[in-house]
């Protein structure tokens, strides 16, 4: 059997406009050997699952600057769940404050990564997790 | 019947994409799904988008999404990229610019790599567009990669393949090569407010009127658009109209569903044929038999080549 390609959507849901550091991820995925579909600013968390499910994805990055995590990120998983998409994790990045970690892990956030994250860690994490999926 | 295949005929989208997954990751199984999908496939219809990179693909289809679904047609998009042939990645950013219609359940969006396939598509490409079209799609838009000259496999996988140019992109000798331009049933010069849009309207024109290839009688025509603005939609979409009526007169004519249905099986035997017979040779040995007799020095690769297929050392699983 082959072996699976591994598939990540990143995407930046609400109203922050600052997506280098997600272009950053998305091309040291890419680099990686991971294909990386890409969907562009301000999106909405019911865009953001709707593309998941579509594009058959197996995890889904997101970032957000604006400090809205504490709402953005359990919305999207909740937008997941409701279209039947348990499988697909989720995982982000931003200026997340140290205690908001528990409350976003305990919604289901799988890993939470700060600046200064360097991309290997990032790749690292995504290939195991995701392998333990396939 | 499957489950999963009758899931994708009750237009359901989680195990559609599910199965496009597996056929694009060459997954066992995948297949039986869609043999059990096939006689539900071929009323869909299939429009292909080329171009070169940069031409306005993404946004014309975006464009064309619109007003398919302002007609009340559920519309399937395949959208393809490169992947790097260094890291086996890839980005898919096509999407991008269709973002109006993610809400909208009657378009399904899928993004696919070319994975090292060449011609433009990706070599899932035919089979996710027979499991859009069994999945209930009016309108299947597929848009392949940026394509330079060579690249025209999107001809023989749609029914009506849109060409994408703009203004200033190099003069009439590039426009008389062959490839891209003779595979063209409608041609668009997008970008159509820039400077030289007439010029290049003009050069194709005289292109055309020169003829010499087979065209069963159809005049390609050539539409000015604006993607960004929407400009000149109208225009695309009633020629496309217009090509697919064509289509359907020539569909009638002997031997035509013949000569598809052959490419179709053809394409699919050489596929499974190459894949199945390199997975044999690895598996029973012959293939590092092969090898160390090459660096040894006694034998060359054409004989090797013919023996393989002579002793039937292809053995189908």
């Amino acid at each position: 059997m082959a072996e699976r390609k591994i598939r990540i959507l990143m995407a930046k849901p609400g109203l922050d406009g600052h997506d280098r550091g997600v272009k950053v991820v998305a091309r040291a995925l890419r680099d990686a050997g991971f294909e990386v579909i890409y969907t562009g600013l301000h999106q909405t968390p019911e865009m953001i699952a709707n593309t998941a499910v579509q594009e058959g994805v197996d995890a889904v990055g997101l970032s957000v600057l604006s400090g809205a995590h504490n709402t953005l990120f359990p919305a999207v998983i909740e937008a997941l769940r409701k279209k039947g998409a348990n499988s697909v994790m989720v995982f982000g990045g931003g200026i997340i404050p140290e205690e908001d970690m528990v409350f976003l892990k305990d919604k289901g956030v799988k890993a939470v990564f700060t600046p200064g994250t360097s991309t290997e860690e990032i790749i690292s994490f995504v290939r195991t997790s995701v392998k333990s999926i396939h | 019947m499957s489950d999963l295949a009758e899931k994708v005929l009750r237009g359901e989208v989680l195990p559609t994409a599910r199965l496009i997954r597996d056929l694009d990751d060459g997954i066992d199984g995948a297949i039986s799904e869609l043999k059990i999908l096939y006689p539900h496939t071929g009323k869909a219809e299939i429009i292909g988008i080329t171009g070169a990179p940069g031409a306005g693909k993404s946004t014309l289809v975006n464009r064309l999404i619109e007003n398919f679904r302002s007609r009340g047609k559920k519309v399937g998009v395949i959208a393809v990229d490169p992947t790097s042939p260094f890291s086996g990645g890839a980005v898919l950013g096509d999407r991008i610019r269709m973002q109006n219609h993610f809400n909208d359940p009657g378009v399904f969006i899928r993004s696919v790599a070319t994975r090292g396939h060449l011609g433009g598509l990706s070599s899932s490409a035919y089979e996710i567009i027979k499991v859009l079209d069994a999945f209930g799609s009016d309108v299947i838009l597929v848009e392949t990669v940026g394509v330079g000259q060579d690249e025209v496999e999107i001809a023989g996988a749609a029914h009506t393949t849109v060409v994408v140019l703009t203004p200033g992109m190099g003069d009439e000798i590039q426009n008389l090569k062959a490839g891209i331009l003779e595979i063209a049933d409608v041609l668009v010069v997008n970008k159509a407010d820039r400077e030289g849009a007439q010029v290049t309207v003009q050069g194709l024109r005289r292109l055309l009127e020169m003829g010499g290839f087979d065209r069963k009688g159809w005049k390609p025509p050539i539409c000015l658009t604006v993607g960004t603005e929407g400009t000149g939609i109208a225009d695309l979409v009633q020629a496309v109209d217009q090509h697919r009526e064509f289509w359907n007169r020539q569909k009638a004519q002997p031997g035509f569903e013949n000569k598809r249905r052959e490419e179709d099986f053809l394409r699919i035997l050489q596929g499974q044929a190459i894949s199945k017979l390199i997975v044999n040779l690895r598996r029973s040995g012959s293939l590092d038999e092969i090898v160390s007799r090459l660096v040894r020095g006694e034998s060359d690769p054409y004989s090797e080549s013919e023996k393989v297929l002579k002793l039937g050392d292809y053995r189908p699983t």
